[in-house]
């Protein structure tokens, strides 16, 4: 274990990095798409692992993500969430905040909005078009408290945010079953434990209009709530004053500081904000799809949109993008476990290994690899 | 039924403890050469079910020990050749990898859950285990429990009277120093990572072998998550990090034996308590550390290149 610093160095061929000064323009697009299928290539592996022909599991996952009507539109549905979600992750992470509770965030957005859903709107007699807006603001408030709890300990105490905002998760999920499990549990739901369905004049509504999309698919507004909340991000972010402060304090927080930018006030409200984008995550999740509080709401959306987030570069209409592929991505996932007999975390996986690719391949837009 | 109660207890903290114990210790390895790596609750996982897999395929629970260790070793090193040799970004390197961990686990698990396998029992010694009191409290774990109590003073003299402890000192607090010095900060870092890899599945192991013997989904529980923050907790110490293992364990103790003496809270809120007690451990942590001015390795979490910075 003692280190033998000159014999080392001669033995391998070394591999040093040289920094680019400048890069060609196709590098920025050839490395990401390289990226991805490399590790479609390392997927194929484990593909394979299960005596599966792994490019018939890829052909079978891309038309059943892409290939039909259907499939393109239970895409979008999980696209939607993802959106959302991930346009907060992207938020947190400009600032430098490793806001990774997105998950609970989510939770408690739609638990918050399913109790406006079920008690308030029967109660209050409201109109729907009202009730609907209160359960959306309802989770925005949820979710946006849940992400402000790490935000004020990592601004005041400067306790670190990646752990409180997961560990906050778990805490979510536990009381958010309670109420589906107990409070809140359908009695006529013949044992499932799940909340009694919310009046079908409260769902979000269809996206009938969409052309070529077939008859009775699941695409809610809730596409529209995501599409509008990542002009309004862009908009914050790129054009107003708050948003240069959270991009300098994310790029260069002593130069933040030297500035007198008021950092630890950004950082709650960054906080919130992406705890509220979450918590409309769940809202439509809740209110688009599931149309009721349940078990296994979110299959891990708070998660994958983290790997949303950073494959878009943080970038609002980038996460769009991205959450329709990774949106592809479940829905293929839960594709192949129907067909091929494949379980369904090989999207799981592959999800990790694009991250991994992507990231290992970032270097080669900064560096040049040298053999030596 | 007082006094049981409180064996129970402490019983059950040290048992509950062990595999937090191993988790921490490794990250603690890696961090203090510099290298974060969030992905521990990936390489339990992982641990945990190929751990499993061996010891129910071989009979023998000492192989499965043997395979966690090395596929959370090799998990590891996809973390170290993407932070270490290309730089990569390590909180979300370690992030992917808990992903990765996450899912790789349960498809390899898939056939495995609920099946019955071979485990670690505890370990009867006459005389001492039959001892009153201190028999349950001290005499009456599985080897793997007694391995993680004999882990902390080991670790913690490598760490501040080896010679190696201190290459992983100098290369986590000034790798520049230390590479003029002639230490390989690449290797040594790899190695480290290596280690903490290796550790994280052995804590895995020890949930699928001996704590709660089999393999169910996401059968760690968040523990991966809980040994980061008990690192911060520790002050990059061994045996703070024990203290802070038994602590969680104490906790987990109490969720699962409030209702043994009448004390009923829903099973809801007593699954938050070592979430919420993980949460207070930090704040008090921070806030000391603050005052203290302790820092954590002061090269933890930025890559080294030669030349630059």
């Amino acid at each position: 274990m003692t280190p033998t610093p000159s014999s080392s160095s001669h033995r391998l061929p070394r591999l040093s990095l040289e920094r680019r000064l400048t890069s060609p323009w196709w590098l920025s697009w050839v490395i990401p798409i390289a990226s991805v299928a490399l590790a479609l290539l390392a997927g194929a592996l484990i593909i394979a692992s299960q005596g599966v022909n792994p490019w018939e599991a890829y052909r079978a996952m891309f038309e059943g993500a892409f290939g039909t009507g259907y499939g393109v539109a239970e895409t979008l549905v999980k696209a939607i969430p993802l959106m959302l979600a991930g346009l907060g992750v992207s938020v947190a992470f400009r600032m430098k905040l490793w806001n990774i509770g997105a998950e609970g965030q989510l939770w408690m957005g739609a638990w918050a909005a399913a109790g406006v859903g079920l008690f308030l709107y029967p109660a209050w007699n409201l109109p729907p078009w009202l009730a609907i807006l209160l359960m959306m603001a309802a989770a925005v408030v949820a979710g946006g408290l849940w992400g402000a709890i790490p935000g004020v300990l990592k601004g005041v105490l400067q306790v670190n945010e990646i752990i409180t905002s997961l560990m906050l998760n778990y805490v979510a999920i536990s009381w958010v079953l309670y109420f589906v499990d107990i409070l809140w549990r359908d009695p006529g739901g013949l044992g499932f434990p799940n909340t009694a369905p919310l009046d079908k004049a409260i769902w979000l509504p269809k996206l009938t209009w969409i052309p070529f999309l077939p008859k009775g698919h699941r695409v809610h507004a809730g596409l529209l709530i995501a599409i509008l909340a990542a002009v309004f991000i862009w908009f914050l972010l790129n054009r107003t004053k708050w948003g240069y402060e959270v991009r300098v304090i994310g790029e260069n927080p002593e130069a933040a500081r030297h500035a007198g930018m008021p950092i630890v006030r950004n950082i709650i409200l960054v906080m919130i904000l992406s705890g509220a984008l979450a918590g409309l995550a769940g809202m439509a999740e809740m209110a688009g799809v599931a149309h009721r509080l349940q078990r296994g709401l979110s299959p891990g959306y708070g998660y994958t949109a983290i790997i949303v987030a950073w494959l878009a570069k943080l970038n609002p209409f980038g996460v769009l993008l991205v959450a329709v592929l990774f949106g592809g991505l479940l829905v293929a996932g839960d594709q192949i476990q129907l067909t091929m007999n494949l379980p369904r975390s090989i999207s799981d996986i592959l999800q990790g290994l694009i991250l991994f690719f992507v990231l290992g391949g970032e270097i080669f837009g900064r560096y040049r690899l040298r053999l030596r | 039924m007082e006094t049981a109660f409180i064996i129970t207890i402490l019983a059950t903290a040290i048992q509950a403890g062990a595999p937090v114990i191993y988790a921490a210790v490794g990250e603690i390895f890696a961090e203090r050469s510099g290298i974060l790596n969030l992905g521990v609750e990936g390489m339990m996982l992982v641990g945990a079910v190929s751990g499993f897999i061996v010891a129910v395929n071989t009979g023998n629970p000492w192989a499965g020990v043997i395979a966690a260790m090395l596929a959370g070793g090799l998990l590891s090193l996809i973390h170290a050749f993407l932070t270490i040799t290309l730089h990569a970004d390590q909180v979300v390197s370690g992030l992917a990898l808990t992903i990765f961990g996450a899912g790789l686990s349960s498809f390899l698990g898939q056939n495995y859950v609920g099946v019955q396998g071979p485990q670690f029992n505890p370990i009867h010694i006459p005389v001492l285990s039959d001892l009153p009191i201190l028999g349950p409290i001290l005499f009456d774990y599985d080897i793997l429990v007694y391995l993680s109590v004999l882990l902390i003073p080991l670790s913690a003299y490598f760490i501040h009277h080896t010679r190696p402890g201190l290459h992983l000192r100098a290369v986590g607090e000034d790798p520049a120093t230390a590479d003029v010095m002639g230490i390989n900060v690449a290797r040594t870092r790899y190695i480290y990572t290596f280690v903490g890899g290796v550790l994280a599945g052995l804590g895995g192991a020890t949930l699928s072998l001996a704590y709660t013997p089999g393999w169910t989904e996401g059968l760690s529980g968040g523990r991966g998550w809980i040994a980061i923050a008990l690192v911060i907790f520790a002050f990059w110490e061994p045996w703070r990090a024990m203290v802070g293992a038994y602590l969680f364990g104490g906790v987990q103790a109490l969720q699962f034996n409030l209702q043994t003496i009448g004390i009923t809270i829903p099973t809801y809120f007593l699954n938050m308590l070592p979430y919420l007690f993980t949460i207070l451990v930090l704040v008090f942590a921070t806030g000391e550390r603050m005052k203290r001015h302790l820092g954590a390795p002061a090269a933890l979490g930025i890559p080294y290149i030669r030349g630059e910075r």
